[in-house]
């Protein structure tokens, strides 16, 4: 790898090394003539030699287990070629042997930073494949829930962005301020990740009482959070100097890539499903998709503090929007039997379902066993649905044979496809800027490999 | 849901997952069909809406035999295309200034392992200038799972086509480095296969014993 044969064909002529001779005090050398500059330029291990680096996948910096293999020319990065994979763990086979609604479980898990958006996007293939459609309650619930956790992905995408360029303050502050919205969930749902709430045909239970409590809270709290990060990193040089210009990917290449979400719109175009193909409801709600020009780490941390306002306004709208209501279709074939509720030791089976299965009712009883066990069957056929996850689009791919297990789900994550693009805006920067441009793509293993 | 379109073809016996054992239960005589072995029955045309337009283009380009089959099921359009022209249909679908399909969202596999050519591979497209979807679907055999690549046409094709390589053993021709993404390059097989077993261990919980997931009686 050194260049030792360039230094010897300038020198050979004449004797490269310096001339020596013993005395009775040892070796002594005697260096005369020569250019020093000469000898420099032809040995120079800044310019001349190529450098394999690599990266991850156990380093803090590599937003997870991603392995990023580097080919350095001094602080240059020639080529970067990304593995994943490390974190494959087959949902998509393992959801082959489980009935529909167990799926939930297993999506869940996928991007373990949005797992509702996994959830939801899930059931609403699901629900198309069955064609019900949920009570209206239910979509605006799933809406409060969706746009809380893509506050609390954001947060962590600023956090870990801001851990990696140095900024650690901004790590303790996204992941403190993400902690009130775990808290929310685990207040609704009884979890704080991998809720499995949103399931088919609805939510898994009613938001009580006290969440929206808990969400008025934080819907006057996290704006003053915001003013703070802005306070903390826009203004300041150093986060300015290691974020604009970095990571550069414009609105062709993003597409030819198949780059969506955030680092779509920070390129320029306002590609939001939530506006352009709604599901859920989104058609009812007053938010704006904030779009940058910049294409860069910087416009894109911009636009994320951008929609975490926005979502904070879609929050507020659809704790407005709440009316009284069923939370899961009334079709019994369907519906999950099991009543869930809060008790003195968690979340478990409501008591007034206990007794009406166990003293009242054989059939209910029989129902409720056969719906767990069994499940219930789908008609055969295909169908892909898109939601907007805080990464980008989520597809979900979800072919049935008519029977109580899905044939195949296939996860269009936009984790995956996003990371594509790792080498496009890394390649001819430099090596800091790879972690500034990767940690702006915020890619999640969990969902990369799933 | 139209539903003279779904194909109706080889049958399954019994439920429960019973077979051979001594099943008082009568469930063991149950006769169904099976909707994914047979062959596909078309929807009747014209399909309405943006449908006929994105054929009508399609088939200007190719050929009216282009489209092997049209399948419009709960709104979502389904064209089914030969293994060896999915470039080509891929860049018209991409170029044609009257489909402008501009994002490749998904691609991807499906096992029929009742089919002859039961390895499926499906294009998810997007047009962002019409805000339209179409799907594209292409099946091969095991004898000779080739389709033409669309990374040229979508290189965001290029880490999902690897991945259906990985995981169905589908060669993807005119792919720059077709090599496994998810599991490790020295893995055998191809896991999302329907005879791929899943795997697992039997676990044991206070003396019961319960069989991996895979070998569980379950309800077909």
């Amino acid at each position: 790898m050194t260049t030792t044969d360039n230094a010897h064909d300038i020198f050979a002529d004449e004797d490269a090394y310096a001339a020596e001779r013993e005395t009775t005090e040892g070796k002594v050398y005697t260096v005369t003539g020569g250019d020093w500059d000469e000898l420099v330029a032809a040995v120079d291990p800044v310019n001349d030699e190529r450098l394999i680096v690599n990266l991850g996948p156990q380093h803090p910096s590599t937003h997870g287990v991603l392995r990023l293999v580097c080919e350095l020319e001094g602080e240059t990065v020639r080529s970067l070629r990304p593995v994943v994979g490390y974190l494959h763990t087959g949902i998509e086979k393992n959801l082959e042997y489980r009935t529909w609604t167990q799926g939930c479980t297993f999506v869940t898990r996928a991007d373990y930073l949005a797992p509702i958006f996994n959830e939801t996007g899930y059931c609403l293939a699901v629900e198309k494949l069955l064609g019900v459609t949920v009570p209206e309650r239910a979509d605006v619930i799933r809406v409060i829930m969706m746009e809380l956790n893509r506050i609390s992905s954001h947060l962590v995408a600023l956090a870990t962005t801001g851990m990696e360029l140095g900024a650690l303050s901004m790590m303790i502050y996204g992941f403190r301020d993400r902690e009130k919205v775990l808290d929310i969930f685990e207040a609704v749902s009884g979890l704080r990740m991998n809720m499995a709430y949103v399931r088919p045909g609805g939510v898994a239970q009613d938001l009580p009482a006290e969440a929206v409590t808990m969400i008025r809270e934080f819907l006057d709290y996290m704006p003053k959070g915001l003013d703070d990060y802005e306070g903390l990193l826009t203004g300041n040089p150093i986060w300015q100097e290691r974020t604009q210009g970095v990571g550069y990917l414009d609105v062709s290449g993003c597409l030819a890539l198949g780059v969506t979400g955030p680092v779509l719109r920070s390129a320029g175009l306002g590609w939001d499903l939530r506006k352009t193909e709604p599901y859920c409801g989104y058609e009812d709600y007053d938010f704006d998709v904030p779009t940058h020009t910049g294409a860069d780490a910087w416009a894109r941390y911009l636009l994320r503090l951008e929609e975490i306002r926005e979502s904070l306004k879609i929050i507020k709208q659809g704790l407005a929007k709440l009316e009284p209501g069923p939370v899961m279709v009334e079709d019994k074939k369907i519906a999950w039997p099991a009543q869930l509720a809060l008790g003195a030791d968690g979340m478990g089976n409501s008591l007034n379902h206990i007794r009406h299965i166990m003293s009242q009712s054989m059939e209910a009883l029989i129902h409720h066993f056969k719906l767990v066990t069994e499940g219930f069957r789908v008609p055969a056929g295909q169908v892909y649905t898109a939601i907007e996850a805080p990464r980008g689009e989520l597809g979900i791919h979800a072919v049935s044979d008519g029977g109580t297990r899905p044939f195949r789900i296939h996860m269009r994550e936009p984790s995956f496809v996003n990371l594509q693009a790792i080498p496009a805006v890394s390649e001819g920067g430099l090596l800091a800027d790879v972690i500034a441009g990767g940690a702006s793509l915020d890619p999640v293993m969990g969902g990369c490999d799933r | 849901m139209s539903g003279e379109m779904q194909p109706v073809g080889q049958e399954a016996q019994g439920l429960f997952g019973v077979s051979g054992s001594g099943d008082t239960s009568g469930f063991g005589g149950l006769v169904r069909a099976n909707p994914t072995a047979g062959e596909l029955v078309s929807t009747p045309e014209p399909l309405g809406g943006y449908f006929d337009e994105v054929l009508a283009a399609v088939r200007e380009t190719h050929g009216p035999e282009v489209t092997r089959a049209v399948v419009l099921d709960r709104g979502e359009l389904t064209i089914y295309i030969a293994p060896d022209r999915t470039a080509e249909v891929c860049r018209t679908m991409r170029d044609d200034e009257s489909l402008r399909f501009e994002l490749c969202n998904s691609v991807s596999g499906v096992d029929y392992p009742d089919q002859t050519n039961r390895l499926h591979v499906v294009y998810h497209l997007t047009s962002m200038t019409y805000r339209r979807r179409v799907r594209l679907e292409t099946a091969v055999s095991l004898d000779s799972p080739v389709v033409a690549s669309v990374t040229e046409v979508y290189p965001t094709a290029d880490w999902q086509e690897r991945e259906v390589y990985d995981m169905f053993g589908v060669r993807f021709d005119g792919h720059p480095h077709l090599t496994r993404i998810l599991m490790p390059d020295d893995w055998e097989g191809h896991p999302q296969r329907k005879d791929y077993p899943l795997g697992g261990i039997p676990v044991e919980y206070k003396g019961a014993h319960i069989p991996p997931p895979n070998e569980r009686r379950a309800y077909r």
